[in-house]
C-alpha cells in the first residue's frame, strides 16, 4: 500500500551504489558493532598467543584443571592436562577463524565459477550443471564430511576444501539467478557482438557485477563453515591434536562441567560471540547492498 | 438531498522511514444517494488512500485527520469494533487486483458465504443459496458448482465477478470500485463495466468508481472529481466536465485522452514533468510546476475549491479570478 | 496422490543409488583396509577376515552384494561390534532416536509457529523485539555449545534436571536434550513464521477479508493463517535433515544410546560398515522427510495437484 503512495516519490539524486551501500551498512549499529568487536577477535587471535604469559602447549603438572588466576597469568585458567587455557582458546580461534575463511573462499570459488558458467551459456549445460546442484542439494551432506574425514583421516587441508566443497551450492545458485539477468542486458550483449572470448566477458562483465550478493553470501557463509568446523571437532573428526580449534576446546569444555566451568565457558563464549558478529555482518551487508525489505 | 457519504477536510498521512508523506490533502466530497461518481487520478494521487480511509483500512504507518461521515455517522473516531460493523455491510469495496485480492487458500464458497454468515446470521443452506443466487446475478454460470472451487481455478474477468458478488452481498449502499478493470484485457473490461453498469440500476446507493482512465468515467459515471497530488483540483457533473475543463491538469488529461478522431498517431499530448514529492510540503498549487498557464501567485498560495455553481468546483488562481 | 507418492519414491532411488555409491565408493578408495588400523595381524588371520568380509572379491561384485544385502535390509555385519549387525544396531538405535527427534520436530514446529505469530501480530513492539532477540540466540549459538551451557545451568548449578542419560525416556531425562535439539528450530521456525506472517498480513487478500467486515480474531484464523505457514510446512524437511544432524551431537553430549551415538562412535572406531549403513539409513530418512513434508504441502496449498 505504501509502494502506491511512494509512487508519486522521485528517486533520491543518483550517489554511487557502493557509497550508498556503506553508508546505509554505517548507519546499521548491529553490523558496526559486529565488526568492531569480530575485528578485536581476529586481532586476539592472530597477535594472541604470542602476547599470553603462557605458551600453549607448556604443561603444568602441579596447575591441572585450576581455575582463572590473575597472579600465575592463566586468565581462563588450565585445562585437564594443565595447558593455559587463554593461549590455547586463542590460537583456537586462530585455526578457526583461518579454516572459516579458507573453505569460505573455496567455497566461493567453486560456486561463483560454476555459476557464472551456467548462467552465461544457459541451454543445456545450465541444465545439466543446476540439475547436478539439485541432486547434491538432496544429499546428507554433513554425513558425507564425516565420512571423507573417517575414510581419509584428519588432516585440516582436506578438513577445509571438504567444507568449502560442501558449501558453494547456494553460492551457485545465486550467481547463476544474477547471470542470467546480466546476459540480456546490453553492455554483456556488446561484448559479445564484439567477439570477445567468453572467458574474458565471463571474467571481466559478469563476475564483477555479480559482487554484491557474492559478498553477502560469503559472509553468511563463513558463520557456517566454522560451525560445521566445531561441529566435526566437537564429535572428534575435525582439527586433531597438537592444533586445536573451539569445536575442540568446547568437547573437551562439556566433559568438565562439574569442577571445571571455565573450560566450556570459554571457548563457548568466543565462538557464540564471533558467529554473533558475523551474522549481524551479514545481515547489515544485505540490508545496505540489498535494500528491498526496508 | 440525502447524503450517502461527505468527507471534509480530510487528510491522510503516512509515516516513512524518509520522512512524512502526505497522501490525501485537505479534501472535500459529497456523495448523494443514486448517484455514480468518479474519482480519476495519476497513480499516487491519492484516489485509493481517500477511499481506504474511509474504511479504515489504511496501513499501520497511516494517519488520518479532517471527517468522513456515512449517513451522519463519524467514520474517523471509530474503534477497530465499531468501524467493523459498517465494513462489508453498509459500505463494501471492490479492489484493483482480483488475483490476488481473493484468498487463494479458501474456496470461493467459503468467501462469499463468510459475508452472509456475518452479516446477515445466516445459517449455512441459506447463505449458499444466497451466495449462489449472488453469482448468478453477476452471470458466472452453474454457481452451485463453482463454490467448491478455488480462486485460482477462475479466470480474471470471473474472480472480478466473484470480487463484486461478494461485495455486494452484505447489501451495502456505498459501494467502492478502486481499479475494478485495470488488471483486466480489454474485452473483459468492458464486460465488467457493462455489470457495473447494470448493477447502478439497481443498486440504491452510491457508488464510487476509481480510476485513472477516463474513458471508463464518461460510459458511467455522473458526476466526477479529480484528484492531483493527493487534492482535489476539480469537481462536477460528467457532461460539464468533459465538455469545458477548467482546471488545467484536468485540460491536460482530457487531451491525453486518445481520440477517434484524432489525425495522426502521433498527435496524443502528455502532460510535460513529473508528479511532485509528496514528501515535501508543497507550497501553492501542486500542479504549478507543470502548468503552462502559472502566474506567480500559484507558487504562493494553495488555491482553495471555488464554487462555481452548477455543481462544479474548482481549485485554481486562473478561474474565476 | 498414491500415484504420486510411488513417483516420488521411485524418483528417489537414484538418490539414494548415489548416496550408497559414494560412501562404498570412497571406502575403497580411502588408504588402507578396515583392518590395518588394528594391532597388528598375522597376515593369514587378515587373509581370513578379508575372505569373511568378501574383501578379496573384484570391487565391483562387492557393491552388488552390498546393494542385494540392503535391498533385504542387510547392511552387513559390523566390523566393530562383531555380535552385532548393522541392522541389529540400527534398529536397537532408531526408537530412541525417533522418540528425540520426534520430539523436537514437535516441540520446535509449535513453539516456533506460535512465536512467530505472536511477534508478527505486536510487530515492532517490545514482544517482537524480545522474541526475534531470543531466536537470534536460538541460531547463532549452535546446538552443541547450547547444551553444555543448558546442562551446566540447569544440571550442574540449579540440579534441576539429569545431567545425561535418555533412561526410559521419562520427561526430565528428556527435557534438555529435547529442548537442546530442538532450539535452533524454533528460532528458525518462529523466525520464517513472523517473516511470511507479516507478508501475508500486508497482501490484498487479508486487506479484502477486512473490507467484508471480518473481526480481526477470524481474519487471521481463516485467511491469514494458512498461507503464512505454508513456507514453514516446507522448512520441515530441511528441519528433519537438521534435526537429526543435531540429535549426532545432543546423543553424545547426553550419553543417549540411539542411532547417532552408533554412527559417532562407528566414525571414531572406523567401523566401516556401521558408518556406511546409519548415512543410508540417514539418507532414507531426509528421502522420506520431504515427501510427506511435499504430501502435506499438497493437501493444504489447493493450487496443488498431483497428476
Amino acid at each position: 500500500m505504501v509502494d502506491a503512495v511512494l509512487d508519486g516519490i522521485q528517486p533520491l539524486a543518483g550517489r554511487g551504489l557502493w557509497a550508498d551501500a556503506w553508508r546505509r551498512l554505517r548507519a546499521n549499529r548491529a553490523a558496526v558493532i559486529g565488526a568492531i568487536v569480530l575485528g578485536v577477535i581476529a586481532l586476539a587471535a592472530v597477535a594472541g598467543p604470542m602476547l599470553a604469559p603462557h605458551p600453549i602447549d607448556a604443561i603444568y603438572w602441579d596447575r591441572v584443571t585450576m581455575a582463572p588466576d590473575f597472579a600465575l597469568g592463566h586468565y581462563f585458567g588450565t585445562d585437564t592436562n594443565g595447558r593455559d587455557l587463554f593461549a590455547r582458546t586463542l590460537y583456537a580461534g586462530r585455526i578457526s577463524l583461518a579454516l572459516g575463511l579458507a573453505a569460505t573462499l573455496v567455497s566461493v570459488a567453486i560456486g561463483v565459477v560454476w555459476g557464472a558458467v551456467a548462467g552465461y551459456f544457459g541451454g543445456r549445460v545450465d541444465a545439466v550443471m543446476m540439475r547436478a546442484v539439485d541432486v547434491l542439494y538432496a544429499l546428507p551432506f554433513m554425513f558425507f564430511v564425516i565420512l571423507l574425514m573417517v575414510y581419509f583421516g584428519r588432516n585440516p587441508l582436506l578438513l577445509f576444501v571438504a567444507l568449502g566443497a560442501v558449501s558453494w551450492l547456494d553460492m551457485a545458485r545465486i550467481v547463476r539467478g544474477q547471470t542470467l539477468s546480466l546476459r540480456r542486458k546490453e553492455f554483456i550483449e556488446a561484448a559479445t557482438a564484439g567477439g570477445i572470448r567468453d572467458a574474458v566477458i565471463i571474467r571481466r562483465h559478469i563476475v564483477p557485477n555479480c559482487l554484491g550478493p557474492v559478498i553477502i553470501y560469503a559472509t553468511l557463509t563463513v558463520p557456517n563453515v566454522i560451525l560445521l568446523e566445531s561441529f566435526l571437532s566437537f564429535l572428534g573428526l575435525g582439527v586433531q591434536e597438537p592444533m586445536t580449534s573451539w569445536g575442540v576446546l568446547i568437547s573437551e569444555g562439556a566433559r568438565q562441567l562439574e569442577g571445571g566451568q571455565w573450560l566450556l565457558v570459554f571457548p563457548a563464549g568466543f565462538l557464540a560471540t564471533t558467529l554473533f558478529c558475523l551474522n549481524f555482518i551479514g545481515d547489515g551487508l544485505r540490508d545496505a547492498l540489498d535494500p528491498k525489505d526496508r | 438531498m440525502n447524503a450517502i457519504l461527505e468527507i471534509e477536510h480530510l487528510t491522510t498521512r503516512f509515516a516513512t522511514p524518509d520522512g512524512e508523506v502526505h497522501a490525501v490533502s485537505d479534501v472535500d466530497l459529497r456523495l448523494d444517494a443514486g448517484e455514480t461518481v468518479g474519482i480519476v487520478g495519476e497513480s499516487g494521487s491519492g484516489k485509493s488512500q481517500l477511499f481506504l480511509t474511509v474504511m479504515g483500512l489504511l496501513a499501520g504507518n497511516g494517519r488520518a485527520e479532517g471527517s468522513a461521515r456515512y449517513r451522519g455517522t463519524e467514520l474517523l473516531g471509530l474503534s477497530r469494533g465499531e468501524m467493523r460493523r459498517y465494513r462489508g455491510r453498509h459500505m463494501a469495496m471492490i479492489f484493483q487486483d482480483p488475483m490476488t485480492s481473493l484468498n487463494p487458500h479458501l474456496t470461493v464458497g467459503r468467501q462469499l458465504t463468510e459475508v452472509l454468515n456475518l452479516h446477515k446470521g445466516m445459517d449455512a443452506a441459506a447463505a449458499r443459496a444466497a451466495a449462489i443466487a449472488m453469482l448468478e446475478q453477476v452471470r458466472i454460470p452453474d454457481g452451485a458448482r463453482r463454490m467448491a472451487a478455488y480462486p485460482h481455478e477462475f479466470s480474471g474477468g470471473m474472480r472480478q465477478r466473484i470480487m463484486i458478488a461478494m461485495a455486494l452481498l452484505g447489501g451495502p449502499d456505498l459501494l467502492i470500485a478502486d481499479e475494478p478493470t485495470t488488471a483486466l484485457d480489454v474485452t473483459v473490461q468492458a464486460q465488467i463495466l457493462e455489470l457495473l453498469r447494470e448493477l447502478k440500476a439497481s443498486l440504491n446507493g452510491a457508488i464510487v468508481l476509481i480510476t485513472h482512465d477516463l474513458g471508463v468515467i464518461a460510459g458511467l459515471c455522473d458526476r466526477v472529481a479529480v484528484m492531483y497530488a493527493g487534492r482535489l483540483v476539480e469537481e462536477g457533473p460528467v457532461e460539464a466536465i468533459f465538455a469545458a475543463p477548467k482546471h488545467p491538469y484536468t485540460q491536460g488529461l482530457l487531451a491525453a485522452l486518445p481520440r477517434v478522431d484524432a489525425k495522426q498517431p502521433g498527435d496524443l499530448f502528455a502532460i510535460p514533468g513529473q508528479p511532485p514529492n509528496l514528501q515535501r510540503g508543497i507550497v501553492g498549487c501542486a500542479f504549478a510546476p507543470r502548468c503552462h498557464q502559472v502566474i506567480d501567485r500559484c507558487r504562493a498560495v494553495r488555491p482553495l475549491l471555488a464554487d462555481l455553481g452548477c455543481g462544479r468546483r474548482v481549485a485554481c488562481h486562473r478561474v474565476g479570478a | 496422490m498414491l500415484l504420486y507418492t510411488i513417483k516420488r519414491l521411485l524418483g528417489a532411488i537414484p538418490t539414494l543409488f548415489v548416496i550408497i555409491a559414494i560412501s562404498f565408493f570412497m571406502i575403497r578408495m580411502a588408504p588402507g583396509g578396515p583392518f590395518s588400523k588394528e594391532r597388528v595381524v598375522a597376515p593369514e588371520i587378515l587373509e581370513n577376515l578379508n575372505r569373511v568380509y568378501h574383501l578379496d572379491e573384484p570391487l565391483i561384485d562387492q557393491f552388488v552384494r552390498y546393494l542385494g544385502g540392503i535391498l533385504q535390509g542387510d547392511f552387513g555385519p559390523s566390523f566393530k561390534y562383531k555380535d552385532f549387525s548393522v541392522t541389529e544396531l540400527i534398529w536397537t538405535g532408531f526408537p530412541v532416536s525417533l522418540q528425540l527427534g520426534g520430539a523436537a520436530i514437535i516441540l520446535s514446529t509449535v513453539l516456533g509457529i506460535a512465536f512467530g505469530v505472536i511477534a508478527a501480530l505486536r510487530q515492532n513492539s517490545r514482544t517482537d523485539v524480545a522474541v526475534m532477540a531470543t531466536a537470534m540466540v536460538g541460531i547463532a549459538i549452535p546446538n552443541f555449545v547450547m547444551a553444555p551451557l543448558l546442562t551446566l545451568v540447569l544440571g550442574v548449578y540449579l540440579r534441576w534436571l539429569p545431567v545425561a542419560g535418555w533412561g526410559d525416556g521419562g520427561l526430565r531425562q528428556a527435557f534438555l536434550p529435547v529442548v537442546a535439539l530442538a532450539l535452533p528450530q524454533i528460532a528458525y521456525v518462529a523466525r520464517l513464521t513472523r517473516g511470511s506472517m507479516i507478508e501475508v498480513l500486508r497482501s490484498n487478500y487479508v486487506r479484502t477479508a477486512r473490507a467484508k467486515g471480518l473481526p480481526e480474531r477470524l481474519t487471521i484464523l481463516r485467511h491469514a493463517l494458512k498461507g503464512a505457514l505454508l513456507p514453514v510446512v516446507s522448512y520441515l524437511g530441511p528441519a528433519t535433515a537438521a534435526v537429526i544432524t543435531g540429535s549426532v551431537v545432543i546423543e553424545q553430549i547426553f550419553s543417549i544410546p540411539g542411532i547417532g551415538r552408533y554412527f559417532v562412535q562407528g566414525a571414531i572406531n572406523r567401523d566401516y560398515t556401521l558408518v556406511m549403513g546409519t548415512v543410508i539409513f540417514y539418507g532414507v530418512l531426509i528421502i522420506l522427510a520431504n515427501l510427506v513434508v511435499d504430501l502435506i504441502y499438497g493437501v493444504l496449498d489447493p493450487k496443488v495437484r498431483y497428476d
